[in-house]
């Protein structure tokens, strides 16, 4: 005998009768491939959910059933132990199996395409796909053929939308709120798909973006992607109440971005004197991996304003909240195969 | 919608299970009530207040979210994902009695997700059941040790508890056709 | 092969016609052009009204992929292309697997194309050998096999010093160098334009000034030799001006626009699909002010000659991330209906100056015979209906690639007959 769902102590309907917040919601994606593709309440919810997600690290089980005997697998493409190890724990703590793949090589290299990788995968239908590719649009090429959730965690410039979930996350901890804040982003502006994801969200949260770098660094049409650009970091840090800063990588002398990475400290990098100039109740963050000396000062980045390791932590909790809320909608009949149809 | 209790009756049922809990239990010592989100939360914190009242003692009140452990919740074919929230639990629960708090026991199946979700946390010596109405209609074999009311309903029908806390008042309905 | 069209609207720049006239052909050549002509025994094909008779259409920029990649596309599947697209001839492109760098290949092609027995094919030659860029191939030798042009298409002409001398030597031969202008510091590893939706999308750009700097040098280099540089596939406005500048001081430089990009911008890049790698060529699809800069230049005559760039690319090819996917798109079967949509009826072109586009000029870009309806030459003929409802689809395309994004679109004209040599080697049923 079944119940109607109506009737289930904590169904939607029985919960209907209170004002707010909604008893249930939903991504209307079945993937997450950007921020692109989210909404202001989309983002609020999946900040919620990661809420209740945290306190379950912080049990002496560090688990709960709700993925259980659901396959995800990990295929980075691009090394990361980072990100990868955060969704491995995340998926973990859901009790799903997970598996990792890490592949050194891309497609071109190894012979196999991507689609036939992919596909060959999916021939063992795993639920979902979590995916960091090198080239941008990877995953979105992926959604189109797959029957599998795809979740982007990182794709080449494009978008990383986890980590700008965890990044809003660790803000509202510190700030209670992300609309009307000044956030100041330094670094590679140019290949930084944190970046972008990061605009994208804060903009749609309304929070007021600056983006500083120097000026071989800034992307064409940043403006009207949703950030400020300037090359002036003392403008940019100037009453911020979130200050976060970006890799620059050592490559970027070649392609004479910069003369070297001693200069860019020295126009660009966060030392104590620069933070200072932000509110005396600032956040420093980095996505990490740190180039200390480069875009960050020991300093700061050991300081009392960095709250670095805390994104680290949040990343766990928010990658479980993704998880849960596109679990369970893989390849169903009734939704169409992803964006863009 | 016809009103089953009133907000005097659901005080004074709960006033009841405070006293049989007290009667049953030869004190209060290594007792804690958890409540089951939603409106488990708020009853239990009452019942604290009462035992309190009645006793003196306070009793270490928590809240449970079972969202995550239920049974069906990878099961529905459509449907948006229930929200989870937090669940608090500021003591062990090891070598503790439980009181789990409900407000309504129907299939029991929140309840073996509670015990579930309980048993991740620790191991208490003894779990007991607190329900403010029972409407039958069980699907496993769980059981209320204490029940506000007894309310024999149809499947057809469906029972809403409205707490001040929550809801702005505090009554029973019942929905639908016996 | 004796052919009377009859009552067709005639539209012959080149022997300044315009009005409803009867083409006679005999013997495979144009015998008269005049009203009431009597059939005399040929085969009689009625024009419908409505439908224009143009001298044959000459598409001076694709390429045929054999030897070397028949997988894409051959030189018979490829011609069979060009006349469901109305083409009576094409010129195309050395970029061959071997690179068409020696009379043998040029023979090779020719040979497959008499054997096709469809379009006539004009092979273009390498400028350097295996178009590297370091040493001057044989042109002359080239030009008698009969190679009408020479390029290192795929690729610029490495420096300046090689581009000046193609352009004597190819000056002495009477043949234009054509050049696939591009910096390559510039373009680096780019694959869409540089601007706003490439930063979106996260791809690298190309800016257009990494064609129009060397658009410019070759300019000034036309100029210094008196050599005739043709522009390929031009697509930035800084393009544009630069030609139009050499043109005013009398420079012998002549352009050619692809469909393409007077029709899509890189907006399109966003999708829905996003990332679609039939929107992946070089040069890459740029901004609005580009595509309205070519619509002007197509409009006011600065540009001389549209032109398709057909990339045939296997689906497979296709398949990959964006970075990876070859870059081109086949355009054959879709000019006539891009041009007719999106130029005539627009309102930004008259009938003759798409025949010019089409016809006249490319072939006195490259001195090819046809471009007009001239009595005693080769009945090379193309039948336009302008009102036909087309309705592309990739799956029906005749060449063996598929690489269009131009499926699914409805548009407005269409070709209902191809006559090369006063055969009919293509009827299109549905018109």
């Amino acid at each position: 005998m079944t119940t109607r769902a109506a009737d289930r102590p904590d169904s939607a309907e029985r919960l209907a009768g209170r004002p707010a917040p909604p008893a249930a919601a939903q991504l209307k994606s079945r993937h997450l491939l950007g921020i692109a593709g989210l909404d202001a309440d989309e983002i609020t919810l999946i900040l919620d959910t990661a809420e209740a997600m945290k306190e379950i690290g912080g049990r002496a089980i560090k688990k709960v059933p709700t993925l259980r005997g659901r396959t995800v697998v990990n295929l980075f493409f691009e090394p990361s132990t980072r990100t990868r190890t955060s969704f491995e724990i995340a998926e973990k703590r859901l009790s799903a199996d997970t598996l990792s793949i890490a592949t050194a090589t891309s497609s071109v290299t190894k012979g196999e395409t991507l689609v036939d990788t992919v596909r060959n995968l999916e021939a063992m239908s795993p639920d979902m796909i979590v995916m960091r590719h090198a080239s941008s649009g990877a995953p979105d090429l992926l959604a189109r053929i797959c029957r599998s959730t795809i979740i982007n965690a990182g794709d080449g410039m494009h978008e990383h939308p986890t980590q700008a979930l965890l990044d809003a996350f660790t803000i509202r901890s510190h700030k209670g709120r992300l609309a009307g804040l000044k956030v100041a982003i330094v670094g590679d502006l140019l290949h930084s798909r944190v970046l972008r994801s990061n605009v994208l969200l804060l903009k749609t949260m309304g929070a007021e973006v600056w983006a500083c770098g120097p000026s071989t660094l800034i992307p064409p049409g940043l403006e009207r992607l949703g950030a400020r650009p300037t090359t002036s970091v003392d403008d940019a840090v100037r009453d911020a109440d979130v200050v976060m800063l970006l890799r620059i990588q050592h490559e970027r002398m070649q392609g004479h971005f910069i003369p070297s990475v001693r200069e860019y400290f020295a126009l660009f990098g966060m030392t104590p004197e620069r933070v200072r100039r932000a509110r005396e109740d600032v956040i420093v963050m980095h996505p990490g991996p740190m180039n200390r000396g480069v875009e960050i000062d020991s300093e700061v980045a050991d300081g009392p304003y960095s709250v670095i390791l805390e994104q680290v932590s949040n990343g766990v909790a928010v990658r479980m909240a993704v998880l849960y809320l596109l679990s369970g909608r893989e390849g169903r009949d009734d939704e169409s195969p992803g964006e863009g149809r | 919608m016809p009103q089953v209790m009133d907000a005097d009756r659901m005080s004074r049922a709960l006033t009841r299970i405070a006293h049989e809990i007290l009667e049953r239990n030869r004190g209060l010592d290594e007792l804690a009530l958890v409540g089951i989100r939603t409106r488990g939360v708020p009853l239990a914190r009452r019942l604290a207040r009462a035992l309190k009242e009645i006793n003196g003692d306070d009793v270490p009140t928590g809240a449970l979210d079972i969202t995550l452990y239920r049974d069906d919740l990878m099961r529905h074919p459509v449907g948006p994902q229930p929200l989870v929230r937090r669940t608090e639990i500021p003591f062990s629960i090891d070598d503790r009695k439980i009181m789990l708090v409900d407000d309504v026991l129907y299939t029991g199946r929140t309840i073996r997700a509670a015990l579930d979700a309980l048993i991740d946390f620790g191991r208490p010596r003894v779990i007991q059941l607190i329900a403010l109405v029972d409407r039958g209609h069980r699907e496993l074999p769980i059981k209320a040790d204490y029940v506000g009311k007894n309310l024999p309903t149809s499947l057809k029908q469906s029972v809403q508890v409205r707490l001040q806390e929550i809801d702005g008042t505090d009554e029973i309905v019942i929905e639908g056709e016996p | 092969m004796n052919l009377l069209l009859k009552n067709g609207r005639v539209v012959d720049p080149g022997n300044g016609r315009d009005g409803e006239f009867d083409v006679l052909i005999q013997d495979g050549v144009i015998r008269r052009v005049g009203r009431d002509l009597p059939a005399e025994g040929a085969d009689v094909f009625e024009v419908a009204r409505g439908w224009v008779v143009t001298p044959g259409l000459i598409d001076i920029h694709v390429h045929l992929r054999e030897p070397g990649q028949e997988h894409k596309e051959t030189v018979a599947t490829g011609a069979a292309s060009a006349v469901a697209g109305g083409f009576t001839a094409v010129a195309c492109m050395p970029n061959t697997d071997p690179v068409n760098d020696h009379a043998g290949i040029t023979q090779f092609i020719l040979k497959k194309a008499a054997e096709a027995k469809l379009a006539r094919v004009y092979p273009i030659g390498a400028v350097s050998l295996g178009s590297k860029g370091e040493q001057l191939a044989e042109l002359g030798e080239q030009k008698a096999a009969g190679c009408v042009a020479f390029t290192d298409d795929g690729r610029p002409v490495a420096t300046a010093l090689l581009m000046r001398r193609a352009l004597e030597y190819a000056g002495m031969l009477g043949v234009p160098i054509v050049n696939h202008c591009e910096d390559p510091s510039l373009k680096g590893d780019g694959v869409a334009h540089e601007g706003y939706h490439a930063s979106a999308l996260g791809l690298r750009g190309i800016p257009g000034v990494a064609e129009s700097l060397m658009v410019e040098r070759d300019v000034s280099l036309a100029e210094l030799t008196g050599g005739h540089v043709h522009i390929a596939h031009m697509s930035a406005r800084q393009s544009l001006r630069a030609v139009r500048a050499g043109k005013e001081r009398g420079v012998h430089v002549t352009c050619e626009v692809a469909p393409h990009h007077f029709t899509l911008t890189d907006e399109a890049l966003e999708g829905p699909p996003k990332y679609d790698t039939n929107l992946k060529m070089n040069p890459p699809l740029r901004e609005d002010a580009d595509r309205d800069a070519m619509l002007e230049g197509i409009a006011d005559g600065s540009v001389d000659v549209i032109a398709t760039d057909h990339a045939p690319h296997h689906a497979d090819e296709k398949m990959l991330e964006f970075d990876h996917a070859p870059f081109g798109i086949v355009g054959l079967e879709t000019a006539v209906p891009i041009v007719c949509d999106r130029l005539l009826h627009a309102g930004k072109i008259s009938w003759t100056r798409l025949v010019e586009l089409l016809s006249v000029n490319p072939a006195r870009v490259f001195h090819l015979p046809g471009g007009s309806l001239t009595e005693g030459a080769p009945a090379d003929i193309t039948v336009i209906a302008p009102d036909a409802r087309v309705t592309v689809s990739a799956a029906a395309l005749r060449s063996k690639s598929k690489n269009t994004p131009f499926d699914g679109w409805e548009l407005r004209g269409g070709v209902a007959a191809t006559i090369v040599g006063g055969r009919v080697v293509y009827r299109n049923a549905s018109c």
